[in-house]
């Protein structure tokens, strides 16, 4: 096996037992980059230099035996989202442009607490909006499973990159969708952890109250390593929690005999790929077999969350968007004859088309005389979607569902209808709205391509859906097929 | 007033800025000294706004709003949040301000005040809490400068905003609203209450009805006044001006006006058609505010004496009339020196006076507060002294004080006065303490049974005899001398 087809904990191994350095397995990933990142797309800023610097200093702490993490000496991909101090952040957006943030995001530095190895910044949606990846200010990403095909998004770049071996593991951000549905769609891993389970300073927000950055694995395994390692309280995030992080690998094998698993009937929406309902349907009776007892649920609101999702998300992201005027940092038009003027050129010019529908989405939902008919209604449904949840945990430990309705479609495919796009991400929004924690795992290939199973817990209860997911992993073999482009795992 | 002006009355309600003295901004760590710091220096990404950046609220600033608000009777609720106005500025980088709409720390209060000894009312719809913002600097007038700098060392000064019900009904009455309302802030510690430089601001809502009318006219919210002076002459000029447009059979526009002190009025700035719509909504990066009730309890008892409770202890402790101690309790600085004067044996009339007399007019002149003066209450008590036991006339007096106040160090100005009187030859001493020691048997007695105390009241006596030119040490020598 190729040293960029590996796992987390596999190389952790190796590099402990001085098999590799980290310099070694750094290079082979960047050589990975080198070979396909024309293809795939995924990364929008490979910062190689401050990998290998990385590496030598892991190499170093792995020598001395000092302080090694299970993350140490490991080439992680960033979605550029996150800000890195010193290094190009800009959102997948034009108009940030250069811009060069004199600070990191506290996950980047508590990356770099384990001794991390960054490869760079990944594609994605501009502003993370988008659920293909087709809205990058930059390019599109391509799916490493079928390159004529969308990653899905807005963490696309993240999952391509761990998908094609561009990456060990990559963090991605999730705010609707954005790490579980990619993750689905390139056969990853992907965790969309409680909001306030990890710090978002140094995210660039979309909307502040739904965002959260999470793990892009291989496997269970390594999210829950990854999870290990970001989350927890940040006096810089007054929106983190208190509550202390739970040892995720002491309960992961625990298997789920005895544990009630809900099936929400309304997950299983209209438009769904029958291909995709028989593989949920298997992985369900799969989980029984492992000594789950199952048993549908009803979440009422789940028809109402998308609508009041692309309010709420859209009002927040109109007023975040608001500094980036071009007066201070990143792209400024230049030209306008006034202030407003300028605000407008610069604007119109930085930010692309679906940016600017969000926007004024925003602005009118929170505009005065439509505040009570749209933002406020929005959040008596978010209120709604709590409560569901609530209902529902206390007959269930967790939820399944399928991740995306259908695998990776073409690209192009929805680029003409917004609503179109916006369906995709119909099963995985109302655990945002409803602060709540889930995770996709791979469970099966439809017409060669991968699509995921969702499993939903409380809110602080990643525990459980680590042990859920780690059970269905450890029971099939969906998470070892490997994309065209990563090869054989020979 | 005129026969016209009585047919309306005035109606006024004030929107007061006050930055709160912390040392932190209201949202990070940078300094709030944004005066003398160079531009730009006090600065950091969340007050700068760049992306990725999270507010966290200084505890310090809210105490400070929640000490404002029991000291002008709010209500406290339980529950308060802050929320985002919304409207693109190149001096507010992110956008929006995080300031408070619906849930604000407190509502519902009032305060008193008197003017021309009549007690007057004025209640307090909230005191919310907010960021300031950053500074312009334009290269010439705004419309016409090729460039603008923006200095960002106030953006994020905690800053919270005193809103007044419309229950003013003069340029009188609002003004003196907030001399009492900048000597609370005094009082409580959290703005030194410099309008000059901006660290008080505030905006007039002005509007007239037929005398007799409960309801509201058209409202101009006047801004811009930053001085007393300036509170005073643009209401009364607001007033002037509506009057005559209603007189002339006009109609008033909902407008935004600014006070131009230069040329003495108001000069319409946007009509409400043009409001912005400052899309509130609450701020996500924030959690709520539980404000606990043991905390309110805590802050309550640590709330000084304020200006209310003080000038009623100077009327009925030293016997001023309700003006004199008023104006004595309008400034916590002025109050402390008249207290210290006093403590150390000036008269309280007499000290009233000076303070309030030549000292005010002194630095009314100079705009300096007492505390910048270099006479401090022992150099008053000892003028005073001087004047009462006759050694110097109240003429001497005025020129010693000036001479005092001028001086860097008052010292030498006093013990001049006190020299060009003073006895030092020992004859007349003799003499002085001779005839103390003769009226005054029983003290004697009592000193060479060893009451100290005795000797100080025959000192005391002989300062009286000398009309206060002896030599209080000499006196002290001599009498020990003779009486043992």
């Amino acid at each position: 096996m190729k040293l960029y087809q590996r796992t987390i904990r596999d190389l952790h191994q190796m590099l402990v037992d001085r098999e590799i350095s980290s310099v070694e397995l750094t290079d082979a990933v960047l050589s990975q980059i080198d070979a396909v990142g024309d293809t795939t797309k995924a990364y929008l800023l490979v910062t190689r230099e401050l990998a290998l610097r990385q590496a030598q200093a892991a190499d170093e702490r792995l020598r001395a035996n000092r302080d090694v993490r299970p993350l140490t000496g490991i080439p992680i991909a960033l979605k550029d989202v996150l800000c890195v101090r010193d290094v190009v952040s800009t959102a997948g957006s034009k108009i940030l442009r250069g811009f060069t943030p004199p600070y990191s995001a506290t996950v980047v530095e508590r990356l770099e607490g384990e001794g991390a190895v960054f490869l760079g910044k990944t594609n994605c949606d501009e502003f993370a909006m988008g659920s293909s990846n087709e809205n990058s200010g930059y390019w599109p990403v391509r799916n490493p499973w079928s390159l004529d095909r969308v990653p899905g998004g807005s963490s696309g770049g993240s999952a391509a990159a761990v998908a094609s071996g561009e990456a060990i593991a990559a963090l991605g951000s999730d705010t609707g969708g954005s790490i579980r549905q990619p993750a689905a769609l390139t056969g990853i891993v992907g965790l969309k952890p409680t909001y306030g389970r990890v710090s978002r300073y140094g995210l660039i927000a979309f909307a502040s109250s739904l965002d959260q950055i999470g793990p892009m694995t291989r496997d269970v395994v390594d999210g829950a390593l990854l999870l290990q390692a970001i989350a927890g309280h940040d006096p810089s995030d007054s929106t983190s929690s208190l509550r202390p992080v739970p040892d995720y690998l002491a309960t992961l094998t625990d298997g789920v005999k005895g544990m009630r698993l809900g099936v929400p009937k309304e997950y299983f929406v209209a438009g769904m790929e029958p291909a995709v309902e028989q593989s949920i349907r298997d992985a369900i009776r799969l989980l029984e077999q492992q000594g789950a007892s199952i048993e549908e649920v009803s979440l009422p609101h789940s028809d109402v969350a998308l609508p009041a999702y692309y309010i709420i998300a859209p009002a927040e992201a109109s007023s975040n968007l608001a500094r980036y005027d071009g007066t201070r940092y990143g792209f400024q038009a230049g030209g306008g004859r006034n202030l407003i003027e300028e605000y407008m050129l610069t604007r119109q010019q930085g930010f692309g088309a679906e940016v600017k529908r969000r926007i004024m989405l925003g602005t009118y939902a929170l505009s005065s005389g439509y505040y009570d008919a749209y933002y406020l209604q929005a959040q008596k449904v978010r209120t709604l979607i709590i409560e569901d949840f609530k209902q529902a945990f206390k007959k269930v430990d967790a939820l399944l569902g399928a991740t995306s309705p259908t695998a990776a479609f073409e690209l192009g495919a929805k680029t003409q209808d917004p609503v179109a796009m916006y369906l995709n991400d119909i099963i995985t929004i109302p655990a945002n709205l409803g602060n709540v924690c889930g995770i996709s795992v791979p469970c099966g290939l439809v017409d060669g391509l991968p699509i995921g199973l969702q499993v939903i817990a409380p809110g602080f209860g990643e525990a459980a859906a680590l042990r859920v997911a780690y059970a269905f992993e450890a029971a099939t073999q969906f998470h070892k097929a490997r994309s065209p482009l990563m090869g054989a795992a020979a | 007033m005129s026969a016209i002006a009585t047919r309306y009355e005035v109606v006024v309600g004030l929107e007061v800025h006050a930055q709160i003295l912390t040392q932190s901004k209201m949202f990070c760590g940078c300094s709030t000294d944004y005066l003398t710091a160079p531009p730009n220096a006090n600065t950091c990404p969340v007050c700068l706004g760049l992306p990725g950046s999270l507010p966290v609220i200084n505890r310090r600033a809210v105490e400070a709003t929640i000490r404002t608000a029991l000291a002008l009777n709010c209500e406290i609720p339980e529950f308060s949040k802050f929320d985002r106005k919304n409207y693109f500025y190149p001096d507010l980088p992110k956008g929006y301000q995080i300031s408070q709409y619906d849930l604000p720390l407190s509502r519902n209060g009032h305060l008193e005040f008197d003017l021309n000894g009549e007690a007057r009312r004025c209640g307090i719809t909230r005191v919310h809490l907010e960021e300031d913002t950053g500074k312009l600097l334009h290269e010439g007038a705004i419309h016409e400068a090729q460039a603008s700098l923006v200095n960002f060392n106030r953006a994020g000064v905690p800053l919270m905003e005193i809103v007044s019900e419309p229950d003013l009904r003069s340029a009188d009455e609002a003004r003196e609203y907030v001399m009492r309302l900048r000597a609370i802030l005094q009082y409580i510690g959290v703005n030194h209450g410099d309008m000059e430089s901006g660290q008080l601001r505030c905006d007039a809502n002005v509007s007239l009805r037929p005398a007799g009318s409960a309801g509201l006219g058209t409202k101009v919210e006047v801004k811009n006044m930053n001085s007393f002076r300036a509170i005073h002459r643009a209401i009364e000029y607001e007033v002037e001006r509506q009057t005559q447009v209603l007189e002339s059979g006009g109609r008033l526009a909902q407008e935004t006006r600014g006070w131009n002190d230069a040329r003495g009025l108001t000069v319409s700035q946007r009509s409400k058609e043009y409001a912005e719509d400052y899309r509130y909504f609450p701020e996500p990066d924030l959690p709520p505010l539980d404000v606990s009730r043991e905390w309110v309890a805590q802050i309550r008892a640590g709330l000084p004496e304020l200006p209310a409770a003080r000038r009623e202890r100077f009327m009925t402790a030293f016997s001023l009339s309700p003006y004199d101690a008023a104006l004595l309790t309008s400034s916590k600085t002025m109050a402390e020196f008249f207290e210290e004067t006093v403590r150390l044996g000036a008269p309280a009339k007499t000290a009233a006076n000076w303070i309030l007399g030549d000292f005010s007019r002194l630095l009314n002149i100079d705009r300096k507060e007492i505390d910048d003066a270099s006479i401090k209450p022992r150099h008053l008590q000892q003028l005073i002294s001087l004047v009462d036991s006759g050694a110097i006339t109240g003429k001497m007096a005025k020129q010693t004080f000036e001479a005092m106040y001028r001086a860097p160090d008052p010292g030498p100005a006093l013990e001049a006065a006190r020299g060009s009187t003073q006895i030092s030859g020992d004859a007349e001493l003799d003499r002085i303490v001779d005839q103390v020691i003769a009226e005054n048997v029983k003290s004697v007695a009592d000193f060479r049974a060893g009451k100290e105390q005795a000797l100080k009241f025959l000192i005391g006596q002989g300062m009286k005899i000398s009309r206060g030119r002896a030599n209080p040490q000499r006196l002290d020598a001599l009498l020990r001398e003779k009486i043992q």
